[in-house]
């Protein structure tokens, strides 16, 4: 019955060819460890983001009238509206650490290096389109932070000269933050945004599977055809496409060995998710802001309008800069020298368990600055946290120029011919 | 596991500056599962706080529902105003005639013990001293000038700070020091059972879902293995 109906569908769709090429017979390295499983995750986030957000829209008002009042409704009205609101809110937060660690995991093992420059460029897509959907679904709520968060960075568009305070008239549609403002971020956060990511995800998994993933190792599992003898080959069956071009080894299929081992990344991530969801859903005030508990008001400004933790970084980078036009444009540097990463790197050896120390210690003082950076955005600007942020972006950026430099000379350990388990 | 408790680690700083700047807050001790302290609390709320302060989100019968308090009970004993059980808990007051009247509109209060935490709503109403500059003749240590008068000074009487800060402790109520903090107590427990009403749901949901997760990761990490034992 089932094998007559998958015949039937296989004669007008590539149903099981797809099943054997990206997962049943995808050939992918043997050794991942724990830092793989972050993909997954995200994966998995994206899916309850979806889900929960479909539910939630069924409740939610998107009005300035409205809006506020209708997410107490769903908190206390609506069957288990709490449950779906507190869902959507952590995996916000849950999104970006997550995306945040598999974007280490790229920069440790030289994921973004030839030949995966343009997979990582999706990937990047991903990550402003996801700041962009989190930005606009936080002013949702309508709450106090909220407003003034919107406020604060609606206001950086007014930097740009000449069509600066045009073009912020027509991102809020009026004169204010308003009711209209509300409407439009709602329809990009519920329909375009989260179209273009799922387009963009769709992309970034093709593009992966057609280079090969990389690993830990940083060495190629997909050899030249007729250079591996047949006995030194991956004893499994691969899908012809990876096969007929290259020699695989160290390989082994994505499914069953990876499905079964992301299913227990899944379980160890689902536990912490849900210990922070039931037990602490506003994060101790970082997932969820306090004063976001009343209503948004024009007139009344929070003591600290921070925006939410995962911006901290970028938005400390804003803020050290005295000039607001220089800010603006230093924030943005900071996310486009992340796009430029596959040519700021001239060097060919990927994984840093190979590289110079010189290069290890880069890559750590990148993410101490990175965390630095995140924590002062999250905290008021005060001299001695501007000083701060001014060494820890200095640290940022600095990882980019020094890169460039000693990736073109540099002294790296001799890389084995094959993975090691 | 080594490296995950790493990137653990890496993280904690993001949580180690959750408090802003602290104002000392007395510790009101607070407990949802304390339904006595609730009604009670509920009742000092629409006695004496609901004239000005609604719940504009909260409504009559869920409240009697999650308090244990029969239908019948509860409209006689807590509704004054002829609302219907499945109304939200409002007043009549005009917003613009009471910020004439205070300098601004009392706020809504549903979600108070939320934007400010139980402990500042128990230290707040614990505050007020004698202060003959204020349209109210008092005034209030932890909100400074702040608009509403000292509506519980029957039961607490009033303090008063002189210029060397000394401080007289309440006179001329009808409690004593420690049976008002014990209405204020009660209070802050309504309003912290109001900002969330699902708040003992979600937590006893919570424990279930985690043992089902664990019980998972057992088996999950057990299928992996059994799964992996031939790659080398």
């Amino acid at each position: 019955m089932f094998t007559n109906f998958m015949a039937w569908m296989d004669k007008r769709l590539p149903l099981t060819d797809a099943w054997n090429k990206h997962l049943a017979q995808y050939p992918a390295p043997k050794n991942f460890n724990f830092w793989y499983f972050f993909g997954s995750l995200a994966m998995l986030v994206l899916v309850n983001q979806i889900l929960t957000g479909v539910w939630l829209t069924m409740s939610y008002e998107p009005s300035g009238d409205g809006a506020f009042a209708s997410i107490e409704y769903i908190m206390r009205d609506v069957d288990y509206g709490w449950l779906l609101r507190y869902m959507h809110s952590t995996g916000a937060s849950a999104f970006f650490i997550v995306v945040y660690l598999h974007m280490m995991r790229g920069l440790m093992y030289g994921s973004y290096q030839k030949p995966r420059e343009l997979l990582w460029i999706f990937g990047m897509l991903i990550f402003l389109v996801l700041m962009a959907e989190a930005f606009m679904g936080y002013l949702l709520p309508w709450g106090n932070m909220s407003y003034w968060g919107a406020q604060v960075i609606i206001s950086l568009f007014g930097t740009i000269p000449v069509i600066g305070d045009d073009l912020t008239l027509w991102i809020r549609g009026d004169y204010v933050i308003s009711g209209a403002t509300l409407n439009r971020f709602f329809a990009l956060h519920v329909i375009a945004l989260p179209l273009v990511l799922v387009i963009l995800v769709f992309l970034h998994i093709l593009a992966l599977h057609e280079v090969g993933s990389n690993n830990p190792e940083g060495i190629e599992v997909k050899k030249k055809k007729g250079t591996i003898k047949p006995e030194e080959q991956s004893k499994f069956a691969f899908h012809k496409q990876y096969t007929e071009k290259y020699d695989i080894v160290d390989a082994i299929p994505f499914h069953p060995y990876y499905s079964v081992k992301d299913i227990m990344g899944v379980a160890g991530f689902l536990i912490l998710f849900c210990w922070v969801m039931f037990f602490a859903p506003d994060g101790g005030g970082y997932f969820i802001e306090a004063p976001n508990f009343e209503p948004a008001n024009g007139l009344k400004t929070p003591e600290h309008i921070v925006p939410v933790w995962y911006f901290g970084p970028f938005f400390t980078v804003l803020r050290i800069v005295p000039d607001p036009l220089l800010g603006t444009i230093a924030m943005f540097s900071a996310i486009i020298v992340l796009f430029l990463l596959p040519w700021f790197d001239r060097g060919v050896v990927k994984s840093v368990r190979y590289r110079s120390k010189l290069h290890l210690l880069n890559l750590i003082q990148f993410s101490i600055s990175f965390i630095v950076l995140g924590v002062l955005g999250t905290m008021p600007a005060t001299p001695t946290a501007n000083m701060i942020g001014i060494v820890a972006a200095f640290g940022y950026f600095g990882f980019f120029v020094a890169l460039w430099f000693y990736s073109k000379n540099e002294k790296c350990k001799p890389v084995p011919e094959r993975v090691s388990h | 596991m080594k490296k995950l408790l790493l990137a653990f680690c890496a993280l904690l700083p993001l949580f180690a500056f959750a408090s802003g700047p602290s104002v000392h807050l007395d510790k009101a001790g607070n407990d949802l599962t304390d339904k006595e302290s609730l009604k009670n609390g509920f009742k000092t709320y629409i006695n004496y706080c609901l004239g000005c302060h609604q719940l504009q989100y909260q409504r009559y019968n869920r409240t009697f529902k999650d308090l244990g308090i029969e239908e019948a009970d509860g409209i006689e004993n807590f509704m004054y105003t002829g609302e219907k059980p499945g109304d939200h808990i409002t007043n009549t007051m005009p917003a613009k005639e009471a910020a004439k009247w205070f300098g601004s509109a009392p706020p809504d209060l549903t979600l108070e013990a939320r934007l400010r935490t139980p402990d500042w709503i128990y230290t707040y109403l614990r505050s007020f001293y004698m202060d003959d500059k204020r349209p109210f003749g008092v005034n209030n240590k932890l909100f400074k000038d702040v608009g509403m008068p000292h509506v519980l000074q029957d039961l607490q009487g009033v303090s008063s700070i002189d210029e060397q800060s000394n401080v007289t402790p309440a006179m001329g109520g009808s409690l004593t020091t420690e049976e008002y903090d014990i209405v204020v107590r009660d209070l802050a427990n309504f309003l912290e059972y109001v900002g969330e009403p699902s708040k003992l749901e979600r937590e006893a949901m919570g424990y279930n879902v985690l043992i089902f997760l664990f019980i998972f990761f057992i088996i999950s990490y057990f299928l992996k293995k059994e799964y992996w034992k031939d790659i080398h």
